[in-house]
């Protein structure tokens, strides 16, 4: 394994700009390893010839010194963005084919920032997973294996999983990942890497392939809290096309990193320990709270009283969006269609071969709390329900300034655990959905392994809108944590 | 007033309940959440954006401009202007519905409720109730005759900008229905916010009926749907009232359902029941904040709308003297209104509201053409008035050169110039021609001063003629009478 794929992409962007290395060495580095670690099923598409091509202009613009902030810095895309002229397939077997005629807003950013991209990322099918394992194109693979049961693979979580394994197994840079319920922060937590979920309205979903419009935003999957912090940068931005976009500036990242965490107040809720959790998360989150007080912060105990009904709030509002935002999918435009002797048989066998069966599921689940009879008892109670989770946290932020949790209640589970029952699969959201209720800011970062050697993260949230808040405490642990773990596949390269 | 509308059953009389939902296609350069162009008539799919092809990722964003046609037209039905309003997902499958759901507004529309005045015939008014108007995208076009098995799909009126207005059940005959989607019609193309055109489809309406006993509680309704006619609306309300009464009065009950208009046989018949209705699973537009708009800029439109029909119908009936009548007929549309004020000024209001209604539109009808297209301008037609007001051409000849104006175009005076129709109002001229007639029937002449009065009319009429209708008619009278009575 070429040695400039340990760069983050901090380093390789100094390295790049001062001419020590061309974007073209890097991406070729990454396009090898890439083929190295397809076993990990972590890209649905690769694009090594417009990589290239894509390198090679950056390399031309570094030459004339005008190089963008993410001037040739191989990055995958998540196969939920659509991007012009390659194949955008969200991991369903309804978007056969599609490539789309445009471009997303979050990826024309990143792009227009000089980056360059690898390839499209594998996920859970319409980012619905928290394992990766609802794709059509297959599980990925997560590139950590745990002491205990070396042979078996592990899930790398979901449901931006092949972001989250691309990252750890260096086969990108960094990578781009959204976040519905936690699909930034659980993989990252389980791939020992950083994920961050900017507050609702700070990424343009525009060019997103929708999931539930009222929870999804895009974030950075990154190797260290300033690469985030670097890339969120220039993927976020008000966009008159995305009617949820906020016109609020974003704070000066990278200024706020290395502020420390002295004098903050840090909230510790105590809703967040939950029975049966494991111990060593427990222990991991002390740990957390013990850096972040050595490092000068002040610990206070909060409540978010409303906590437990988070899980069962998305669970309602998630698939109820999702059962529209799906309506689409009709086999009539784009995408797969199979045959019927009438249009209503041509949809039911399109969307009965086309999604999967995680997919379905929400579906039904999304039709019928909004049905009639129904509506006010569900919909419309998990809508109050919401705005009481988002209460919890306003009172909070009153006192603290940012909220220390842990990331998910377990480490990565190995391909085909958690299956037999959906909802066991739903409770490894119990800690990133509040924040994605509430709309708020959130990072994960790795924390420590677990006994049998797996990586577990701790989560930062913020107010809205305060991602300087949440960059400045996530370093403070990174740097506490001092993470120098890889996966053994990258140590041996 | 006019006699109630009732309609005789075996069991004895009825009245219908009708209440109007009206889509009306807004006018605006693009549609409602999309920058696509909203022209009528152009090549299949070509005016279709990412957006109303619901592509993945797209997402809708407000034209400011079919909002503030929305509130123009609340304003103009003044109705309550919600300063908040949301839009709704209507989720349902059609092969022309591209998102698989409408974007509508079902809770809070940005209209509440407002007030809509009927001219009747009688010349009297009747309020009617506007319960609401909110605005929603349109479904594209599925074509069923291009193909014998597969039906065509057409986008290009996906997501354009609709409102539906929706009344109060304050209708009660046909004829009301008819007036309701006319004066609405005006008011809309008043203001400029719908061209009202009902054959391309800009305008349609839903008419909900029901039948009782006068007295007795509302009815169960049927909703007879995508009535692109005011004829059709006639015909259908008064088939659907009849069934509904014969199968009351046959001891059955109407089944709340949605029916269609079969224009050839002139009949309804049963689309879906109530039980078979859609469960459209309204909920709020997640892509969409709540529409919220700045009472200094609702105002700001309402200052800027136009005179509308009901302000301009007063106040030709102040300013002109016209009968409630013909000033609803004068301010139906605006350019007729304006055409009217045009050649009423300086004149005789009440003769030129006589020879535009009766005349001009009577021509012009006979010739198939509107005000528009009219061989006669205002002017011209303004000049034959003068040409009767001066006394230079008798109400009679005016005719002949009024039937000649819609022929050639030709200005009144000119023809009257060239065919030498001046009226003659020289008192030696019609003293020679009486003189004449006298004359010539002298025996007539005997019987008239023997008490047989109704001989005056054959002496003008016999004046008449001989001056080839060209004296004046009142000079003659005042001559004949000073001759023979004198």
């Amino acid at each position: 394994m070429s040695d400039l794929l340990n760069l983050t992409l901090a380093e390789a962007r100094a390295t790049l700009a001062a001419k020590d290395i061309s974007s073209t060495e890097l991406t070729q580095a990454y396009i090898a390893r890439m083929e190295a670690t397809a076993d990990l099923n972590a890209y649905i598409t690769t694009t090594p010839d417009k990589a290239l091509q894509m390198a090679e202009q950056a390399d031309a613009r570094l030459a004339k010194g005008e190089g963008g902030a993410l001037e040739g810095i191989p990055l995958a895309i998540k196969d939920l963005f659509c991007t012009e002229g390659v194949l955008t397939t969200a991991a369903s077997h309804i978007l056969d084919g599609f490539i789309p005629p445009y471009e997303s807003t979050v990826t024309t950013n990143l792009w227009n920032a000089g980056a360059v991209l690898l390839g499209k990322t594998n996920l859970d099918e319409f980012a619905m997973g928290s394992s990766n394992v609802t794709s059509y194109y297959g599980p990925v693979e997560n590139p950590w294996r745990s002491t205990d049961e070396p042979d078996r693979k592990r899930v790398p979580g979901g449901s931006s999983g092949g972001s989250a394994a691309a990252v750890a197994a260096r086969s990108a840079l960094a990578a781009t990942g959204t976040d519905t319920g936690g699909s930034i922060r659980q993989p990252a937590s389980f791939s020992g890497i950083v994920g961050m979920k900017p507050t609702y309205g700070r990424c343009s979903r525009w060019g997103i392939v929708a999931f539930a419009s009222s929870l999804d935003q895009a974030g950075p999957m990154a190797r260290t809290v300033e690469d985030a912090a670097l890339m969120l940068q220039v993927m976020a931005g008000y966009d008159p096309k995305d009617s949820t976009s906020a016109a609020e500036a974003m704070p000066d990242l990278s200024a706020a990193l290395n502020q420390g965490v002295k004098g903050l107040k840090i909230g510790v809720p105590a809703e967040y320990q939950v029975d049966g959790m494991p111990e060593e998360i427990t222990k991991v989150w002390r740990q957390g709270i013990d850096w972040l007080k050595a490092e000068g912060a002040e610990i206070v105990d909060i409540s978010l009283p409303h906590t437990k009904y988070a899980l069962a709030t998305y669970y309602i509002i998630a698939p109820a969006e999702a059962s529209s935002n799906l309506a689409r999918y009709d086999g009539v435009r784009y995408g797969l269609r199979v045959d019927g002797d009438s249009l209503a048989e041509m949809y039911a066998n399109t969307r009965a071969a086309g999604f999967g069966e995680e997919v379905q599921r929400r579906v039904l689940v999304g039709t019928y709390v909004l049905s009639a009879g129904y509506y006010d008892a569900y919909y419309l109670k998990a809508q109050k329900v919401r705005a009481l989770l988002r209460r919890d946290f306003d009172q909070a932020f009153e006192t603290v300034d940012a909220i220390l949790t842990p990331t998910a209640p377990s480490d990565a589970f190995a391909i085909g655990d958690n299956e037999d029952d959906p909802v066991k699969m739903y409770l490894n959201d119990i800690f990133t959905v509040p924040a994605s209720l509430a709309g708020l800011p959130g990072i994960s970062v790795p924390a420590g392994l677990s006994e049998r050697g797996l990586p577990m993260g701790l989560q930062v949230l913020g107010r809205m809108f305060d991602e300087g808040s949440v960059v400045r405490v996530g370093r403070a642990l990174e740097r506490a944590a001092d993470f120098t773990a890889v996966p053994t596949m990258v140590r041996e390269g | 007033m006019t006699e109630p509308y009732r309609i005789q059953g075996e069991t004895g009389e009825w009245e219908v309940v009708l209440g109007l939902e009206v889509h009306a296609q807004v006018i605006s350069h693009a549609k409602l959440f999309s920058g696509s162009s909203t022209t009528f008539g152009a090549e299949a799919n070509t005016q279709v954006s990412l957006v109303d092809a619901a592509m993945p990722g797209m997402l809708p964003v407000i034209n400011r401009e079919c909002v503030e046609q929305a509130v123009r037209t609340g304003l103009a039905l003044k109705a309550q202007i919600n300063l908040r309003s949301v839009f709704d997902r209507k989720n349902y499958f059609y092969a022309d519905l591209p998102q698989g759901y409408q974007i509508s507004q079902y809770k809070d529309p940005i209209v509440g409720e407002g007030v809509l005045l009927l001219d009747l015939p009688d010349g009297s008014t009747k309020s009617v109730g506007i319960e609401r108007l909110h605005l929603e995208q349109d479904a594209g076009k599925s074509l069923h005759d291009q193909h014998p098995q597969k039906t065509y799909v057409d986008l290009n009126r996906s997501g354009v900008a609709l409102m539906e207005i929706v009344s109060k059940p304050d209708l009660s005959s046909p004829e009301e229905a008819g007036l309701y989607v006319k004066k609405l019609r005006s008011i809309l193309r008043y203001i400029g916010t719908c061209d009202g055109n009902m054959q391309e489809g800009s305008m349609r309406a839903d008419v909900n009926v029901s039948v009782r006993k006068p007295g007795d509680p509302l009815g169960t309704r049927c909703e007879i749907k995508n009535m692109n006619s005011v004829r059709f609306i006639h015909q259908a309300i008064e088939y659907e009232a009849r069934r509904q009464i014969e199968i009351l009065e046959g001891g059955g009950k109407i089944d709340q359902e949605t029916r269609l208009f079969d224009t050839g046989r002139g009949e309804t018949r049963s689309m879906r029941s109530k039980e078979d209705a859609q469960d459209y699973r309204y909920f709020p537009d997640p892509d969409l904040l709540p529409l919220v708009l700045d009472q200094a800029r609702v105002d700001a439109l309402g200052a800027e709308l136009p005179e509308l029909p009901d302000v301009k119908k007063a106040r030709f009936i102040a300013d002109f003297g016209l009968s409630p009548y013909d000033a609803a007929i004068l301010v139906e549309e605006r350019e007729t209104a304006d055409w009217y004020e045009q050649l009423a000024k300086g004149r005789d209001a009440k003769i030129a509201a006589n020879w535009l209604i009766s005349e001009l539109f009577g021509a012009l009808n006979k010739a198939g053409k509107d005000l528009s297209e009219s061989p006669v301008s205002a002017e011209s037609l303004g000049g034959l008035v003068d040409l009767i007001g001066d006394g230079t051409i008798s109400g009679r000849i005016a005719k002949e050169v009024f039937a000649e104006m819609f022929e050639t175009g030709k200005a009144a005076g000119d023809i009257v110039e060239e065919k030498g129709l001046k009226q003659v109002s020289d008192t030696g001229a019609i003293e020679g021609i009486i003189d004449a007639v006298l004359a010539e029937n002298a025996d007539k002449v005997e019987q008239y001063r023997g008490g047989k009065d109704k001989l005056f009319g054959f002496f003008v009429g016999q004046t008449m003629k001989k001056s080839q209708g060209k004296a004046n008619p009142g000079m003659v009278n005042d001559l004949l009478r000073q001759k023979l009575d004198g």
